[in-house]
């Protein structure tokens, strides 16, 4: 079975800038595949290469199983993009830009209706695509590129600008989607959204690929500590740290900040048990690492271009 | 979803290389929100034909559905993995193929249509294209006609003050011919007259004193009409005095306007104004369309659609020439209106094959302009500083016969004055196919070579 996406050793170079910098990946059939990085990192390059309308400096790839550069045909009705940027036609209404889309693939109106109605806005069809919020305008793009019942499907950043609700119902809409059978390759800045849409992800920086796994796997790849915190004045911070090292819980860090007393720990029984023991788990939260901590542990806390 | 569905995989599953059957691997309501009702969705892609049913993607990446919901916030719908063994149930007989065929052609004509309408129904919505495309140069065409509809017989008043009898004399079609060149109007007061004609309210001032000499003064700020007066009185004086002397003329004059027979203001400025016109929406729609569908990316997302760059190209053309004919119906409608009466001559339908040509050659020019500039401002301007240059060159709004010779050699190779010269031929002056055939001919070969520029200066997104 051929892989949705396989590319070997991508680059692309914008005059000084290597904005792609040998990436490798696959990506299977059926997949919910994520990139993440900082801003600049370069995910949207390298979605426009895998897509074939960049062509790359190097390296090689191929979408369900042919080469997407020079362009296409023959594999332009079976994917859908949604780029960063949403592109609508001058003066047509969101029902008239979604239909023209529609029919570019031979797809009738009636499709591009029920599209229109399960990203949520069939009761803006009359309104000028231009006039839409960011967000509606984000759901039209998607819609859009999904229309045409694509197999493989490229959304860059698709929920950029989207208020909760619209997030979590297009977060809903991708896994149907998925769950259908279509492979989804799409860009975050979102941690949470990568770790609960992806089956995979690949943290990316200065256009390399920086590691690649199931989100849960990366975090624990990551073995980082445990923050267990409760109200504080219950127990002093003293108190606690005395309680751990007569119990030999090993490295604790004991903080106190008059609101919240919290500990971090690789081993958190102790802790949990000693707080226990003294009746001080009002207020109790256990926060482990995140995608988030994998995140910024690989790429760093400065700002990106 | 509708059965028009099936048709959607019509192109695609006739532009599979290897003709693999869309495995149907999620026949029915598999999605978690069952959002998916029909059973046409294509599933995993097994270009190899192996397994048709087996298809499970997250299964053969290995991959546990490693999710976290208490990120989720509260009320928020978490599925888990959903419905794996939804996906292989049921796979649907392969989809018939000798039917898609035909549909991917259709495909390319109904890219055609629904291009070609997004084309009309922003042009349409576009309230200042609509004004300076279409009304625009109607306005001109209407104030020009307006304008020089007497222009072209100066038409003298004069004020007659007492009894003249040469004038007074005239009967019939005589007094008819005298009215044509200018209006008496008899004024009882003299003083008056003549400070009217003074001012210029009237042109001439004629009275007989008793000797019987015709008195006639003028004003010289007018020299044509004083002149035109002139000669008349000077006529009817003779005139006059030969029928007093009861013998019959020896010489005659018979002189007649050369202007009536041949051309009047509206048959100048109908075709050079309908040019200007049709140069502007031409070159215009052309670069702008580019301009703008590049910058708004749309360039680059049809280029992902199975969309053919002639496609497009042809609708924008399409669309342009549609508007250019509707331009040159009104403004033959208004030109031959009776208030300005244009009168066709015999083969002035080859201003319509002529005028296709034109759009075509204009709009290679808006290609090139589209091509170069990287936005609408940009285009906008280059656009209106070839298009007004060109105009006057070509003698849109004024005559270029008195020009100096080396503005008329250039104006020789503006496709616009050949447009303008031989639509002016077939539609007022008798031309016929030797007036139009060459002109043709040569506004298509300048489209070729200006369309093959600009697709060498063509990008499909700014860098
Ligand atoms: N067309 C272009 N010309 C020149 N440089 C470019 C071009 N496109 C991208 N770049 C540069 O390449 C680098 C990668 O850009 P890219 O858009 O791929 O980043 P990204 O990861 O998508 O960022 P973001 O999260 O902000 O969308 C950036 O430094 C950017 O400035
Ligand atoms: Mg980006």
């Amino acid at each position: 079975m051929t892989a949705a996406i396989a590319a070997e050793g991508i680059r692309k170079r914008y005059g000084d800038i290597q904005a792609v910098d040998g990436v490798s990946l696959t990506v299977e059939s059926g997949e919910f595949y994520g990139i993440l990085g900082p801003n600049g990192a370069g995910k949207t390059t390298t979605l426009e290469i895998l897509e074939g309308i960049r062509e790359a400096d190097e390296g090689r790839v191929e979408l369900l199983g042919e080469s997407p550069w020079p362009r296409n045909p023959r594999l332009l009705p079976r994917i859908g993009v949604q780029f960063q940027a949403s592109a609508f036609f001058e003066r047509l209404t969101a029902r008239e830009t979604i239909r023209t889309f529609a029919s570019l693939y031979g797809v009738g109106a009636g499709t591009a209706d029920t599209m229109l109605d399960r990203v949520g806005l069939a009761g803006f069809g009359s309104v000028r695509a231009e006039k839409l919020s960011g967000g509606q305008a984000q759901r039209l793009s998607i819609a859009c590129a999904l229309v045409h019942d694509p197999e493989l499907v490229f959304l860059d950043e698709p929920t950029t600008g989207l208020d909760p609700q619209a997030r979590r119902n297009l977060w809903d809409l991708l896994r149907g989607i998925n769950a259908e059978g279509r492979t989804v390759v799409l860009t975050t800045h979102y941690l949470d959204e990568a770790e609960i849409l992806c089956d995979r992800v690949s943290v990316m920086d200065h256009g390399r690929i920086l590691r690649t796994g199931a989100p849960a796997a990366l975090v624990r790849e990551l073995d980082d500590k445990v923050r267990v915190s409760v109200e504080s004045g219950v127990v002093g911070a003293d108190a606690l740290r005395e309680a751990l090292a007569a119990a030999g819980a090993g490295d604790v860090t004991v903080e106190d900040d008059g609101t919240t007393l919290s500990a971090s720990t690789r081993t958190p029984a102790p802790v949990l048990s000693a707080l226990a023991e003294r009746n001080a788990l009002r207020g109790l939260e256990v926060r482990g690492a995140t995608l988030e901590d994998v995140f910024l542990h690989l790429t760093g806390r400065e700002y990106r271009a | 979803m509708t059965d028009d569905r099936t048709g959607v995989r019509g192109p695609a599953d006739g532009a599979a290389p290897d003709g693999t059957a869309p495995d149907g691997a999620a026949p029915d309501g598999t999605a978690p929100d069952g959002a998916a009702p029909d059973g046409t969705a294509p599933g995993g892609d097994t270009p190899d034909g192996a397994a048709p049913g087996g298809a499970v993607p997250r299964g053969a990446a290995g991959l546990p559905a490693a999710r976290t919901p208490a990120a989720t916030a509260p009320g928020a719908p978490v599925p888990g993995a959903p419905a794996p063994d939804g996906r292989t149930a049921a796979p649907t007989p392969p989809a018939p193929r000798d039917p898609h065929a035909p549909r991917a052609s259709r495909g390319g004509v109904s890219a055609f249509g629904s291009l070609s309408k997004v084309m009309v129904v922003a042009f349409l919505r576009d309230r200042s294209a609509l004004f300076f495309v279409v009304l625009f140069p109607l306005m001109f065409l209407v104030l020009f006609g307006t304008l020089f509809k007497s222009a072209s017989s100066p038409h003298a008043k004069v004020a007659q003050v007492g009894p003249v009898a040469v004038v007074d004399s005239l009967k019939g079609p005589a007094r008819d011919d005298l009215d044509k060149v200018f209006t008496v109007t008899r004024m009882p007061d003299e003083a008056e007259a003549l400070r009217k004609v003074r001012k210029g309210d009237l042109d001439a001032l004629i009275e007989q004193d008793g000797s019987g000499t015709v008195v006639l003064r003028f004003s010289a700020a007018d020299q044509v009409r004083a002149g035109a007066v002139q000669g008349v009185v000077n006529a009817l004086v003779q005139q006059a005095n030969q029928d007093a002397s009861g013998r019959p003329p020896a010489y005659r004059l018979r002189s007649a306007q050369v202007e009536d027979e041949s051309i009047k203001a509206i048959q100048f400025f109908t075709p050079g104004l309908l040019g200007w016109a049709i140069a502007t929406g031409a070159v215009f729609s052309a670069a702008l369309t580019l301009v703008s569908w590049r910058k708004k990316r749309l360039l680059r997302r049809l280029r992902l659609a199975p969309v053919s760059a002639g496609a497009i190209v042809a609708s924008r053309v399409g669309v342009s020439l549609l508007t250019g004919l509707v331009q040159t119906a009104i403004f033959i409608s208004v030109a031959t209106l009776p208030f300005f009466g244009l009168r066709l001559t015999g083969h002035w339908w080859l201003a319509v094959p002529l005028v296709v040509c034109g759009i075509i050659a204009f709009m290679s020019i808006g290609l090139v302009v589209g091509a170069v500039a990287k936005t609408e401002e940009a285009a906008n301007g280059m656009a209106q500083s070839i298009v007004l240059p060109m105009s006057f060159l070509s003698g849109s709004f004024f005559s270029m016969d008195d020009a100096p010779s080396w503005l008329k050699g250039i104006s020789e190779v503006l496709p616009l004055r050949h447009l303008v010269t031989s639509v002016q031929s077939v539609l007022t002056r008798g031309g016929g196919f030797g007036d139009a055939l060459p002109t043709m001919g040569g506004l298509l070969l300048f489209a070729a070579v200006l369309t093959g520029i600009a697709w060498r200066l063509f990008s499909w997104e700014d860098a």
